[in-house]
């Protein structure tokens, strides 16, 4: 497992595990009460940083290589029955934008996300996570193939951005997520969007709008992320700690300022550290929310929903 | 209310409350240069021209002077005129926010990157949102989202047709996620006007990118231009450095963005009030 900088005081103590173990085998001695030891001990370590992360370590587990994407989600929660469907009508596959009908628990659920790759070659044919408008297209489209068949629709947004480039410029990058953000809120069905990975910007909010917003607890939300912010605000890219910590970008700081419904624990250490058990706490999570949220009348919840954003904001009236 | 240092048409009547002074002798040897084509012509012509040269390119003009062009009479009122960006996060880059916000509203003597105003156009009741380029580069925050989920308001209680003209970098970065938010905010508050069957005129100037472009500016019922205005999502500079080569000529120009689909027209200064009377006539009628 890669173990990020801040986390080479557990990779010491592992690699101390490791040789108890090796020595335990070769010699036959009896090495239980040392590794024991050794076992407690990098869990407390872990316990120790991970309760104390800063803003800028945590957007660094967000973006752990080992971290679960999108299609892992839905593939482990919906016990692999899944359909991926693809295409936007339009212009073509956005591969950075998957989604389909899967069962959860024996309800269907629409699921929509940004996928990342998860090596090298596959990094580039997801293009990182970041869709084309085809992409968010791709996505209303499946949104309202949920609504149809009323079912509720999950999106799981782990996104660097939506991509700027040429070809998305000119198919319309900002029209579709306007246009997805809009249509999210006169959706029938419920809708729950969660923050697994990189929460950024546009990219993110253009799947985001829903009954219930959560976010992995080692996850960052916000409207740029912390390097552009320090290119831009400090005009050099060696301020992105402070930026990520000015930007109040984590789950704790988006629940404290009343803009995202809930966090969403991950296994200590991170989601990577224990993936089946963070399909399972999600799942659960997610099935809690659609028992309440399927008991409220469509025209209540669209209310609620759009009010709810209505009311983000801070300013002052002096009237 | 910002008071430009010269109107470029008589006013016959003052607007009702925007205490415009007499036409200001424009002073001797003052010239604008068009970035353009170069040419160098008397500031009063400029102003007189509606600030367009001779080759078409359009100059950034202030709100005021929209509401000026747009209104019936050049009257017009300005309404929730005491909203103001708090600073929710305490942000502090190289400059304190709240520092920052003092220092803009002194310099501009806005109160923020929107100012909203009523009055008639074509003889109807219209109410227009404009944003001030001026300010923090026109980026949205929670004031910006507010005033225009309050024109939304007016325009519902009035029945009547909702303008918002966009000057946009995008979200402001100071207010974080308030800032981001803002896009679902305004967007929630355009689906209420459109259940009210209501029209949204969206005039996006120059420039409009980023979360402004990425919300409300691209919602309109009508989508709208004037030549040669940048509109975009991601800004020019992105897009070069993650393609790694120049840019096409003209690209996210109003022109390009019109023959890909994404505006309904666009309309020379000069036409503008002509053309969006015709417009809201032709919703409203
Ligand atoms: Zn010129």
């Amino acid at each position: 497992m890669i173990l990020l900088d801040f986390e080479e005081p557990i990779g010491v103590l592992q690699d101390q595990l490791h040789k108890a173990l090796e020595i335990g085998e070769k010699t036959g001695v009896d090495m239980s009460a040392a590794t024991s030891e050794l076992e407690k001990k990098v869990t407390d370590k872990r316990l120790e940083i991970y309760s104390n992360l800063t803003a800028w370590q945590r957007v660094q587990v967000s973006r752990h290589p080992d971290r679960p994407y999108t299609l892992e989600y839905i593939e482990t929660m919906t016990d692999g029955d899944f359909i991926e469907l693809h295409g936007d009508r339009g212009v073509k596959d956005d591969k950075a934008m998957i989604g389909g009908f899967g069962t959860l628990d024996g309800q269907t659920v629409m699921f929509i996300g940004q996928q990342k790759g998860i090596n090298t070659k596959l990094r580039q044919y997801r293009n990182f996570g970041m869709a084309n408008p085809e992409g968010y297209r791709k996505a209303l489209r499946l949104m309202k193939l949920a609504e149809k068949f009323n079912k509720p629709i999950v999106t799981l947004i782990d996104t660097p951005g939506a991509f700027p480039g040429i070809e998305a410029e000119e198919r319309g990058q900002a029209e579709a997520i306007a246009r997805n953000i809009y249509e999210m809120f006169g959706l029938k069905v419920p809708v729950i969007c969660v923050i697994i990975g990189e929460g950024a910007s546009g990219g993110a909010i253009g799947i985001g709008v829903g009954d219930r917003v959560l976010m992995l607890e080692n996850t960052w939300y916000s409207v740029i992320s912390p390097e552009s912010c320090s290119s831009i605000l400090w005009r050099s890219w060696e301020q992105k700690q402070v930026a990520a910590e000015a930007l109040k970008l984590t789950a704790k700081d988006m629940f404290d300022n009343k803009l995202i419904d809930g966090i969403v624990p991950e296994p200590l250490g991170g989601a990577h550290v224990d993936k089946p058990e963070m399909f399972k706490i999600l799942k659960k999570e997610i099935l809690s929310h659609l028992d309440i949220l399927k008991k409220i009348s469509p025209e209540e919840r669209i209310k609620t929903r759009m009010e709810k954003y209505i009311n983000m904001g801070v300013f002052i009236d002096n009237e | 209310m910002a008071e430009e240092n010269s109107g470029w048409f008589n006013r016959s009547e003052k607007g009702i409350i925007t205490e415009t002074k007499d036409k200001k002798e424009v002073k001797e040897g003052l010239w604008y240069k068009c970035p353009e084509c170069k040419k160098i012509v008397p500031t009063a012509d400029h102003e007189n021209n509606l600030n367009v040269c001779q080759c078409g390119y359009h100059e950034r003009i202030p709100s005021v002077k929209y509401f000026e062009i747009l209104f019936d009479n050049h009257q017009y009122k300005e309404i929730d005129t005491h909203l103001t960006s708090a600073d929710p996060l305490n942000f502090k880059d190289t400059k304190k926010y709240s520092e920052r916000l003092t220092a803009v509203m002194k310099k501009t003597k806005l109160k923020d990157a929107l100012t909203t105003a009523v009055g008639k156009i074509g003889n109807y009741e219209t109410v227009v949102a404009s944003m001030n380029f001026e300010f923090i580069g026109g980026s949205m925050g929670a004031v910006v989202g507010e005033k225009i989920a309050r024109a939304v308001d007016y325009a519902i209680k009035q029945r009547c047709p909702l303008i918002i003209i966009s000057k946009s970098g995008g979200a402001r970065m100071m207010e974080a996620a308030f800032s981001l938010m803002q896009m679902a905010k305004t967007s929630a508050k355009l689906m209420q006007l459109s259940q009210a069957k209501l029209p949204y005129i969206s005039l996006l100037l120059d420039p409009t990118t980023g979360g402004t472009t990425a919300s409300f500016a691209m919602l309109g019922d009508v989508n709208i231009s004037e030549p040669g205005a940048l509109i975009g999502f991601a800004g020019p500079r992105v897009v070069r450095e993650t393609i790694g080569r120049d840019l096409p000529d003209g690209f996210q120009t109003a022109e390009f963005v019109l023959e890909h689909g994404f505006l309904d027209y666009i309309v020379e200064r000069k036409n503008l009030k002509e053309t969006i009377s015709q417009q809201i006539r032709m919703f409203m009628e």
